[in-house]
């Protein structure tokens, strides 16, 4: 146990969103039991011992769920390991010797700030657009008054899980956004609660996904990024819902 | 507040700005979520012309005479109620127009790809990192859609002015008789060669095309969903098989426009004649 | 040292808790109706920033927007869902009693201030308990994914030790799922255009003129920019100080910097010494560990927690014979055995850990042993219960729990204690509002589990939107302090100077090395179990450290773009002066009550023991500048509904 391992890390380095970047070479020296990105700590602190610039990514929960974290590691987002966040990627995972290659998630709509840092706000916008159920605070009936079957629950709520770290979008040869926004708008579109606004929602959410991201073409990547492991069925439902949405007759949406 | 232009970091310019909404269905038109829906259906139709085609000219096997039939019947469609060819040129005209939606929403939205990734350091639409991406979900025929479908497009229209209108030099077209036709066309090595290489990638296109559609429609029900890829492999599968028998089986020699019993006759009138004696004939001895 | 002496039965005049007369179960009521409102088409009239917006103040931001608040919402996050709330696992208490088991308003309160060992403030506690039934509804219709029973109603379990069933959650991600509730409200208002959402900027001060506040000073972290802006109130949802330990539960960029510099300027800062430790955490595998991972506590219910018995013990478990293993929670609480409550069983952990007993490479952790469990219910069972805790414990160590036992060892994950406020929420800075972990006022000196999230949202749903329409009302007709006015104006500048400071310095080691020099201090000497050599000790180290971290820190980069170690600098020198701030307050509190533990104030068997006579009381501490420490100032609690006893679980 606690074996160190030798890496040599090739490491986007590009100093403002306008700038152009460039690969940089570092040695790291870690134990096998670090985080990924406790490699890259140690890496920076080596940096700033040496008075050279540390490299700048962004995480937070280090727990695999606040999507903060990113990286393309060896072309793949996330890393190598199915199901992971960066920040659960250990560096067990690699074998002394190993070349790394670490990027930053790219897509047009994700301008990188620094390094490997990127602007995610894209995906806020199109969260503002309709991600939500409008009942304003105090207008809410009893939680049981509406029964909501298990299974719809379940499937809700496994759309839910996406932490929003944009992984779908940097793994997609098309940069587009449609596992994010699927699961937003059916992790609502499936419960009754969602029921009223649901074809609005579809609409204006697509819609504005569209502004900023290419178009799915049904590749996969996307679900094999997924930290949370979201299913491509999300997108065929938000599909479905969107056509649906621009033929339904809304004023009979009241019927059961 | 000190604030002065909103920066592009915290407040995302669109690359695609919204347009007015049109109205109803050309809206549907306007997103790309509603274009895949069109390049679905007008696939399905698509789709469904191929295997027609496909089925249709396995009647090469029951001999010159028996294709012409099945050509002059497509001429007939509509019985005596519409005028010969009237039927089958709507038919045309359809396929036309589906060709078209089909094409037309294919290259918007791969443009629209291309907006996406190209401000990332991206060449050429198709997203590539430059310390290189691993693929995991995406296979070859997802990946070459953009090029099978070209590929399929000019093969496409080689075929027509082979078969359908006798321009290129390679054969003697005689309009009417399509077995001379065929058999004379892919006995040309190059040109069988040609065949089966659109083939293939027809049938590598219908493969991720014919599993796309099922998500683009949003059709998808746990309980069958496993079902998906497996009829995508199917029909491109058929559809391969019964496409490669046509220049495979004329080079084998089993095609062969010495077994065209009215080869001899190079106008058409005349050769529609020699044809139609023989069904007669053939009719009279059943 | 003590001021045990004759102010001990006197709230000090400074604090002014407003909490109404009358009976605890018709206050809030009663209250919400003598408030002055503030009419609908005047609302828009007054600007409220919220600072922070994890689940309080996304909840708040939200409710001030839908009520027509003119909102300005800031976080240091690039969204509101990254917030650090998302990381709660467990649930969420609400009253609903759809359990039938005899669940109330009135147990909840009860089991709330018992829980928080007597050290919180009855009538808050009363109203936390009255609007989480609310919480349950307005979570619910905004579609958070809550489990379900298979007829379709809500799913409860029992948790913390309740004895009634009271806990909604949704899978292990109840806070993310809550998160994402109150982030989707606040981006209905950022639509409709009533909040004003201001992501990647720090909230640096709060600027007070006249003795109220009118706005804050923001430091943009993508450009460096210090900007003013005015309100007419503000509300701090900043979270806790947990990060003090530098190793903790919390996320990498929690910090106290919002709440210490709302201190600075004049909010009182109470309980700094309450934090609360977590006994079922993965240990640190070494010296460069940058968090620690919590694991349900539900992992006592079927581990057996161990020890070897001799020192330095190097062997493997399962080399260590049954004889000379030491169950010392069994061995020492033959009556709750692994179940007792968090604190007692971290603080015996510490003990057989500082002994020389620690299991693990470092020697610091003990087992938790799944052999006697897995033999019982087979190793198909204890899966199916545990399943993923132990996948997420392979991952993180490399070590398959199911042959092996896991290693568990105690970290902080909660901090009680936060900005002193009044039954309002009002810090005692007129117009400064705390809510969330950021303020003191709920959860006393220790929390129940599956409090956290029903606090933020009851003070950012329920009760905040009420209490700043009193306070504004009155400020009809009174515009905002202009950003050209002096006080922003030097505030801004002091902000200016301070960034150029610390890049001035040009040291020889970095931030993140001076915040864990300091977690060490804090973990060994602020931690579990507090004496008063070692927190005098803490006292002559900390400011020792502060005064090489001053001289010696080396910063980064520039002040242009984004520079992550620019942002750390401030946030760890806020960490000094509450570290400093923490060891007085834990040696001036002689007693041992929840989270906080002096070794000199137990009882026989070891359990903390209160001292009720001399310590019942919120310690609230005004900050006197830079070069003067703070002054202490006591609000007394009084018990009218639950009465004190002492805990025993023999």
């Amino acid at each position: 146990m606690n074996n160190e391992i030798n890496l040599t890390l090739e490491v986007w380095r590009q100093d403002g969103p306008n700038e152009s970047g460039r690969f940089e070479t570092y040695d790291a020296k870690v134990s096998e039991d670090a985080s990924f990105l406790e490699m890259l700590d140690l890496v920076n602190e080596g940096l700033i011992e040496d008075d050279r610039q540390p490299i700048t990514f962004e995480s937070d929960c280090r727990e695999g769920i606040c999507g903060t974290c990113s990286l393309m590691i060896n072309g793949e987002a996330h890393g190598p390991n199915k199901g992971q966040a960066t920040c659960q990627l250990h560096m067990r995972t690699f074998k002394n010797g190993d070349h790394i290659t670490v990027e930053p998630f790219r897509a047009t709509s994700f301008p990188i700030i620094k390094d490997l840092a990127v602007s995610r706000a894209a995906l806020d916008s199109i969260q503002q657009s309709g991600g939500y159920i409008s009942v304003g605070t105090g207008s809410a009936p009893d939680a049981n008054l509406v029964p909501v079957p298990k299974e719809a629950a379940e499937m809700a709520f496994d759309a839910a899980a996406c932490i929003g770290c944009g992984a779908c979008v940097a793994a997609c040869p098309n940069s587009a956004a449609q596992l994010f926004t699927a699961a937003k708008i059916q992790h609502l579109n499936l419960l009754p609660q969602g029921q009223p606004e649901r074809w609005s929602r579809t609409e204006n959410m697509v819609d504005t996904m569209e502004e900023f991201f290419g178009t799915c073409t049904n590749h996969g990547e996307c679900h094999e990024a997924c930290p949370k492991e979201i299913s491509l069925d999300f997108i065929a439902f938000m599909n479905r819902d969107y056509v649906k949405a621009k033929i339904k007759n809304r004023t009979l949406s009241g019927q059961r | 507040m000190a604030q002065t232009m909103p920066n592009p970091l915290r407040h995302p310019q669109p690359i695609r700005p919204r347009k007015k909404a049109a109205p109803f269905p050309l809206n549907i038109w306007q997103s790309a979520v509603g274009r895949k829906w069109i390049m679905a259906l007008t696939g399905i139709g698509l789709l469904g012309f191929v295997v027609a085609h496909m089925i249709g000219n396995l009647h090469v096997y029951e001999g010159p005479a028996k294709l012409h039939e099945y050509a002059e019947a497509l001429r007939d469609l509509g019985g005596s109620i519409i005028p010969r060819t009237y039927l089958l040129w709507v038919l045309r005209f359809g396929l036309i127009a589906m060709f078209g939606l089909h094409i037309a929403a294919a290259y918007s939205t791969k443009e629209m790809s291309r907006k996406a990734s190209h401000g990332a350091n991206v060449v050429d639409g198709q997203k590539s990192y430059p310390g290189g991406q691993e693929y995991i979900a995406s296979n070859y025929a997802s990946r070459t859609m953009r090029w099978t479908g070209p590929i399929i497009l000019l093969y496409l229209v080689f075929h027509l002015a082979d078969l359908t209108w006798g321009w290129l030099p390679h054969t003697d077209y005689v309009r009417g008789d399509p077995y001379h036709n065929l058999s004379t066309s892919l006995g040309n090595l190059p040109v069988a060669i040609i065949y089966i290489v659109a083939n293939v990638a027809l049938a590598i296109h219908i493969f991720h095309g014919a599993w796309s559609m099922f998500q683009s429609l949003g059709i998808n029900n746990p309980k069958y969903n496993s079902a998906r890829r497996g009829i995508a492999a199917g029909l491109a599968g058929l559809i391969l098989i019964g496409n490669l028998s046509f220049p495979i089986l004329t080079q084998a020699g089993v095609i062969d426009d010495d077994s065209n019993p009215c080869a001899q006759f190079t106008d058409t009138e005349e050769n529609a004649e020699c044809f139609e004696e023989i069904l007669a004939t053939e009719g009279h001895s059943e | 040292m003590t001021m045990t002496d004759t102010s001990v039965r006197t709230t000090s005049p400074a604090l002014d808790s407003k909490v109404p007369t009358g009976d605890i179960d018709t206050m809030w009521e009663n209250h919400k109706f003598s408030m002055k409102l503030v009419n609908p088409s005047n609302k828009r009239k007054f600007t409220v920033i919220v600072v922070g917006t994890g689940l309080a103040g996304s909840s708040a931001a939200a409710t001030l927007g839908e009520l027509g608040y003119n909102v300005k919402a800031f976080t240091f996050h690039d969204s509101p869902r990254r917030a650090h709330s998302i990381a709660a696992q467990g649930g969420i208490n609400g009253a609903k009693n759809y359990q039938n088991d005899g669940d109330s308003v009135y147990r909840l309160f009860y089991d709330t201030v018992k829980g928080g060992d007597y050290r919180s403030r009855e009538a808050n506690v009363y109203r936390l308990a009255e609007v989480s039934t609310n919480i349950i509804d307005q979570a619910t219709a905004q579609g958070v994914p809550f489990a379900r029973e298979y007829g379709g109603m809500l799913d409860n379990r029992s948790f913390g030790g309740a004895q009634v069933s009271r806990t909604f959650y949704a899978r292990g991600q109840t806070g993310q799922q809550l998160l994402i509730g109150a982030y989707s409200a606040l981006n209905r208002q950022i639509e409709a255009g009533s909040v004003e959402m201001y992501n990647r900027m720090e909230m640096l001060d709060v600027v007070v003129k006249d003795g109220e506040t009118v706005g804050i000073i923001t430091r943009d972290l993508l450009t460096g920019e210090v900007e003013s802006h005015s309100a007419h109130a503000v509300v701090l949802a900043t979270g806790g100080y947990g990060n003090v330990y530098y190793l903790s539960t919390n996320a990498m960029t929690c910090n106290v910097t919002a709440a210490w510099r709302a201190h600075r300027k004049g909010a009182f800062f109470a309980n700094p010494c309450y934090t609360q430790i977590h006994p079922t955490c993965i240990p640190a595998s070494d010296d460069h560990q940058s968090k620690l991972t919590l694991m349900s506590e539900s992992l006592r219910n079927d581990g057996r927690i161990w020890v070897p018995k001799a020192f330095d013990d190097d062997r493997l478990a399962a080399d260590i014979p049954e004889a000379e293993r030491d169950y010392y929670l069994e061995r020492k609480y033959p009556a709750f055995g692994n179940l007792v409550p968090r604190d007692v069983a971290s603080r015996n952990a510490k003990t057989v850990v500082d002994e020389g007993r620690g299991v693990g490479p470092l020697k610091n952790g003990v087992f938790l042993d799944f052999e006697d469990a897995i033999s019982r219910y087979g190793k198909e069972e204890i899966a199916a219960r545990y399943g993923n805790l132990f996948d997420m414990y392979a991952n993180i160590t490399g070590e398959d729990p199911y042959n092996r036992p896991m290693r568990i060892y105690p970290a902080t994950h909660y901090t009680m204690g936060g900005l002193w406020v009044d039954y309002q929420l009002m810090t005692t800075i007129p117009g400064t509002y705390a809510i969330g972990e950021a303020n003191f006022s709920d959860h006393g000196a220790n929390r129940l589990g599956a409090s956290a999230l029903m606090q933020g949202l009851a003070d950012g749903y329920f009760v905040l939107p009420y209490t700043v329409g009193d306070y504004l009302a009155d400020k009809l007709g009174d515009d905002v302090v202009p950003t050209s006015d002096p006080v922003f104006v030097e505030a801004e500048n002091a902000i200016r100077d301070e960034t150029a400071m610390w890049l001035s310095v040009k040291g020889t080691k970095s931030p993140e090395y001076y915040h864990r020099e300091l977690g060490k201090i804090v973990q060994n000497e602020i931690g579990m179990a507090r004496d008063k050599n070692g927190l005098e000790k803490a006292l002559s180290e900390i400011p020792a450290l502060e005064e090489e971290f001053k001289k010696n820190v080396r910063v980064m980069g520039d002040n242009t773009s984004m520079n992550v170690e620019l942002e750390k600098v401030g946030r760890v020198a806020d960490f000094f002066e509450l570290a400093t701030l923490k060891a007085r307050d834990a040696l001036e509190r002689e007693e041992s009550c929840g989270g906080h533990f002096r070794v000199e104030s137990q009882t026989e068997e070891g359990e903390a023991l209160r001292d009720d006579e001399n310590f019942r009381h919120v310690s609230a501490w005004e900050w006197n500048g830079q070069d003067t420490s703070q002054t202490l100032h006591k609000e007394q609690l009084e018990f009218d509904y639950v009465a004190l006893t002492q805990r025993s679980y023999k």
